[in-house]
């Protein structure tokens, strides 16, 4: 078994919190983990990546080969297109749907959904509107995290096990909203939505 | 053993606390930073007191490492390649005169300039230094370089250079430690004079250096690093040096049908190279970075067409490796089955919303109106950002401290005024000499020193001249009254943008201090305290 992620967002988002959750479940699993990561310039406010490796057997390479990954998992809509070259036909994505315009020729986001929509498996998720709801708007990312979950071959209970091993030291309400976040994301991936 | 998921980079740094070093000494640059900042956060550095302070620069740092070498403990000095050139004097003779404790110096390059300026080779300074380079594939291999390097190091008597490289320093793996060994004694060296490089002891210590190739070249055909592995399809042998080991055995999942030579130390191990070469066909070598193995196996003038890389248009002569590259030199097809659809813009990386240097920008935008463009020159960090729009207010970055050196060069020319902007970290890093010969020349340069009290780029490390800039420019023999600070606002616009015309118009030297805390910094201040 293995299973590659290509993490992608802007500079500053928080997409290596993202992938220390999901490596630390890995890592519980008994999985062997590669995870790379992107420090210096780029993450201020550039396009970032981060390649994040799976697999019951050891894993060569720290970078995903092309046209490999079993998942684009996206903080930011354009930038999970970015890194579609990497993406195996069977592969999917899992991306926020709101736009981070830091840019003056940013898109019409309306053309980016439709990008977005021609692939076999794509899930838009609005992690915003769905932490508002839960007024948890700090939580976001475990939205998303959630909605990823719903492909990663990790069982629910180690990933939010590994929340609460992240966000344990914050205190128990912190890690009750980001496991509520989580499981709201998760249902949220489990139907094709627009 | 707990569970251990270090990058690379802290892999090392692990390797070299329980490797029994006392001493760390670097200067932040990616992708270095992370093994200073594992070894400032260890409880166990702390316990026993391990010297952790950031360094001035590189040269100060290597310097720093040698005397704790001198003083017969083990020390590492960290550094990114181009830091090196920084260091390359305390480095080079480092190699002749030799050490007392063991030394390891530390080189993070970066192929594909992800944060860089260039891509040189580390292991070239290793050959031009002629001593033991170690190239780890792995994290696993990067924590047992530490101990393979101070064991190389002491048996030897000669520093020992790690090349990294930046998918090993910042990609994270399981890595199993060994047993922590004690650090050493205080033991200066037997012969008093054995680091006094006048010319008769330089004389005998290079010698000495030249003696030792042989060996050199004979530990790293028996280094753990360094391995032969068979295999029946002679068509082709492999060179694969550090990661590009991991590329190579990517494609092929079920092993390697073709013989292989894994580098991971220097002297290139001869002996097995022309093993290699003499069971198979052809050589086909695979380096991240510059061709340096590859160009000693191509015999001037011919080789015979049978090596095979970087030289000969097999892999690409510049970037960095990856799976796809390494597998299209092994002939296999590889196609993406997605390509980028058009709607898809570049995003290049800018200052942060609120950031301090953009109002100094646009002071010194305003400042700069009345004069012809293509006068500023900048130098190493956050703020060569403003060269991009909107801003566009630098000409030039070249290296750490070349923005006060080349401006005063250029006023020399006849260029006047010319403007200097410099981070306060650079500038205590190597703008402080640059300055002294300015004002020793009453050159009629405007030097701007973006302070925002850190070294930003890097992630917030301690800058060295933070409050004490004032004392520092003032003893450089800068006039009191043209020593000016300003607070990079956006409504100190007017009286910012003022004070620089003012200082344009001096014709002599001029510091204007804008100060303002990084953003960041103050964020994950008051996280902190929270």
């Amino acid at each position: 078994m293995k299973y590659d992620v290509i993490l992608a967002g802007v500079g500053g988002q928080g997409v290596l919190s993202i992938a220390a959750i999901i490596a630390q479940a890995a890592g519980q699993a008994g999985l062997s983990i590669k995870q790379s990561e992107v420090h210096g310039m780029s993450q201020r406010g550039g396009a970032v990546e981060s390649h994040l490796r799976l697999a019951d057997h050891p894993i060569h390479s720290d970078l995903i080969p092309t046209a490999y990954a079993d998942m684009v998992l996206a903080m930011e809509p354009m930038e999970a297109l970015r890194y579609v070259p990497f993406l195996s036909p069977a592969g999917v994505i899992v991306t926020d749907r709101t736009p981070v315009v830091n840019i003056p020729n940013y898109p019409e986001a309306e053309d980016v959904y439709a990008a977005l929509e021609q692939f076999p498996c794509s899930r838009l998720v609005d992690t915003v509107q769905i932490a508002r709801d839960l007024h948890a708007v700090r939580s976001s990312n475990m939205v998303l995290l959630g909605a990823a979950s719903a492909f990663l071959p990790l069982d629910a209970a180690d990933l939010e096990a590994a929340i609460d091993a992240v966000f344990g030291r914050k205190g128990e309400a912190v890690v009750a909203q980001n496991v509520a976040a989580f499981r709201a994301g998760r249902e949220a991936a489990s139907v094709p939505a627009r | 053993m707990e569970r251990f998921v270090p990058l690379g980079n802290e892999a090392l740094a692990q390797g070299a606390l329980d490797a029994g070093i006392s001493g760390m000494y670097a200067y932040p640059g990616t992708p270095s930073t992370e093994i200073m900042e594992y070894v400032q956060r260890s409880p166990d550095a702390a316990a026993r007191n391990v010297h952790r302070r950031w360094s001035s620069n590189e040269k100060t740092a290597v310097e720093a490492a040698l005397g704790m070498s001198y003083a017969g403990k083990r020390a590492m000095a960290c550094m990114k390649h181009v830091g090196l050139n920084v260091a390359a004097d305390p480095f080079m003779n480092a190699a002749v005169i030799g050490v007392n404790g063991g030394l390891l110096i530390v080189a993070a390059d970066d192929p594909s300039m992800h944060s860089s300026q260039n891509e040189q080779d580390s292991r070239v300074y290793g050959r031009f230094a002629q001593i033991p380079v170690l190239e780890p594939s792995n994290q696993q291999e990067a924590y047992d370089a530490a101990r393979i390097g101070f064991d190389l190091s002491e048996k030897y008597g000669v520093p020992v250079l790690i090349r990294m490289t930046t998918r090993l320093s910042h990609s994270r793996a399981n890595v199993v430690r060994q047993d922590p060994i004690a650090e050493n004694d205080l033991n200066i060296p037997a012969n008093l004079r054995q680091f006094v490089l006048l010319p008769g002891v330089a004389r005998k210590r290079y010698a000495d250096l030249l003696d030792k190739q042989p060996s050199f070249e004979r530990e790293a055909e028996q280094s753990p690093l360094v391995r032969y592995e068979d295999g029946p399809d002679k068509r082709l042998g492999i060179i694969a040096c550090g990661i590009a080991y991991n590329y190579l055995m990517e494609n092929y999942p079920g092993g390697c049908p073709h013989p292989v030579v894994k580098v991971g130390q220097y002297p290139a191990p001869r002996r097995l190279i022309a093993d290699l070469a003499s069971a198979c066909d052809a050589v086909l070598v695979l380096e991240e970075g510059m061709p340096v193995v590859e160009e000693q196996m191509r015999g001037y003038p011919f080789d015979e067409g049978r090596v095979h890389g970087r030289l000969d248009g097999t892999l690409p002569r510049a970037g960095e490796l990856n799976p796809e590259r390494v597998a299209k030199a092994l002939g296999h097809q590889i196609e993406a089955a997605y390509a980028v659809p058009e709607v898809v813009v570049d995003r290049p990386p800018q200052l942060c919303q609120g950031c301090p240097h953009a109002d100094t920008y646009r002071a010194l935008n305003t400042a700069l109106e009345p004069y012809a463009k293509g006068r500023v020159f900048a130098d190493i960090g956050c703020y060569t950002l403003g060269a991009l729009p909107p801003f566009e207010s630098i000409n030039t970055c070249v290296e750490m401290g070349a923005s006060i050196t080349m401006a005063k060069g250029a006023a020399d020319a006849g260029l006047t005024p010319t403007v200097a902007v410099i981070g306060d970290s650079t500038f205590s890093h190597s703008g402080m000499t640059g300055l002294l010969d300015a004002v020793q020349a009453h050159a009629p340069v405007t030097v701007i020193i973006l302070d925002n009290e850190t070294t930003a780029m890097t992630g917030g490390q301690d800058s060295p001249a933070n409050g004490v800039l004032e004392q520092i420019v003032s003893g450089l023999g800068v006039a009191q009254e043209h020593v000016r600070v300003i607070t990079p606002l956006p409504r100190q616009h007017e009286v910012n943008a003022d004070v620089i015309a003012q200082e344009l118009a001096y014709e002599d030297v001029s510091v204007i201090i804008a100060r303002r805390e990084c953003l960041e910094t103050a964020r994950r201040r008051k996280r902190g305290q929270s």
